[in-house]
């Protein structure tokens, strides 16, 4: 029975803050009418809106693939209303840790306002086969090489070469949209590209 | 014992899990509104190291970093800006813009030793970043002309970590 007097305190002080905060909220709504609908919808709205944009910034973010560079894996498409819907995680964004094979989505080397999306092929340090040569190059420090699923129509590294890991802002790791595909994204690594060295 | 637990049954549990959640979903807004300003807006950085040695100190300065600029593409040459560093991206560095895109720079390719200049010319959607301190600064000169994606933002002002240590003082006190 020691514990009694000292849980007994609690019951007794916390209601009054609550109820007194309920009365706080209820008056003006009731005094102000709309304007004071309005806003609180305001307030609410901008709420989502930071809550959102930080979970979109920081751990998931959903976006939508066009084009046809990644055609066998995403669906080709024009406009991005019939795109595939992709989720993408951020949080490898601390540790900037990947894999061969990890879908990545970075902005491009020569214009930072578009955003790509294709398959990561050499990780930095590594030694790489150029593809269609029998060249091996090497990826610098903090770099990668990123290469589009479908070769005949994708402008890649093989264009502009390794791009620096700075400019990645996520990995592909789901399938939102098309009903038929919604799951994990299955990795695929390309095979005879890094040499052993 | 039975009357502890009907005391127990007595709170109001339902309010206190309303009035913590409420309490919770608080400090995550707040949480959510520094980060949002933070990465969207402004923010700070403390720069350290000799590379921007006549203007910016080698102990330590305390810089405000303007985010809204760099994403809207008004950073031009002589800015000084937060980039991601091209070398290893979890490291942030303060470099100089010199030239934009288009531009042709003409550098020393070892200040301390030679005479050795060179031309380049910057390709599309690059920039040519270098330190202040041309002796002791690693940057295009050594790696090249970096993406504008790597800007994270733009320097618009400075105090020494000396002068925020005291104006924080005097407010304390």
């Amino acid at each position: 029975m020691g514990l009694g007097p000292t849980k007994q305190q609690p019951s007794e002080s916390f209601p009054p803050p609550q109820s007194k905060r309920r009365r706080q909220c209820q008056s003006p709504a009731l005094d102000m009418g709309t304007r004071n609908h309005l806003w609180l919808g305001a307030k609410r709205i901008l709420t989502c809106y930071l809550v959102g944009l930080t979970i979109s910034d920081r751990y998931a973010t959903i976006v939508s693939v066009t084009g046809d560079s990644m055609h066998p894996t995403f669906t080709a498409a024009s406009s991005s209303l019939r795109g595939d819907v992709v989720l993408a995680e951020r949080s490898c964004l601390e540790k900037y840790q990947f894999s061969h094979g990890d879908i990545v989505m970075f902005k491009c080397p020569s214009d930072h306002r578009e955003l790509f999306v294709k398959r990561l092929i050499a990780l930095p340090g590594e030694w790489m086969f150029l593809p269609g040569s029998h060249d091996i190059i090497k990826i610098p420090e903090g770099h990668c090489w990123v290469e589009g699923d479908n070769a005949a129509s994708s402008w890649d590294s093989r264009s502009f070469g390794p791009i620096p890991l700075g400019l990645i802002k996520g990995r592909v790791t789901h399938f939102i949209w098309p009903p038929s595909k919604i799951g994990r994204l299955d990795t695929k690594i390309p095979e005879n590209r890094i040499s052993p060295v | 014992m039975s009357g502890f637990a009907r005391r127990l049954a007595g709170f109001p549990w339902r309010e206190f899990a309303a009035d913590a959640f409420s309490r919770v979903f608080l400090i995550a807004q707040a949480v959510c509104a520094v980060h949002v300003v933070n990465a969207h807006v402004c923010s700070l950085a403390v720069v350290t190291g000799p590379s921007m040695l006549p203007s910016m100190n080698l102990a330590g300065d305390v810089v405000a970093v303007d985010r809204v600029s760099a994403r809207l593409g008004r950073v031009a040459s002589g800015d000084a800006v937060l980039l991601i560093s091209p070398e290893d991206p979890r490291k942030p560095v303060v470099k100089r813009v010199l030239g934009m895109e288009g531009d042709a720079v003409t550098f020393l390719v070892d200040p301390g030793n030679s005479d050795e200049s060179r031309t380049v010319v910057v390709p599309q959607g690059h920039v040519w970043v270098q330190g202040d301190n041309i002796y002791a600064s690693r940057d295009s000169r050594h790696f090249g002309p970096i993406p504008y994606g790597l800007i994270t933002g733009k320097v618009f002002c400075r105090s020494s970590m000396a002068m925020v240590c005291l104006v924080s003082l005097t407010l304390n006190f």
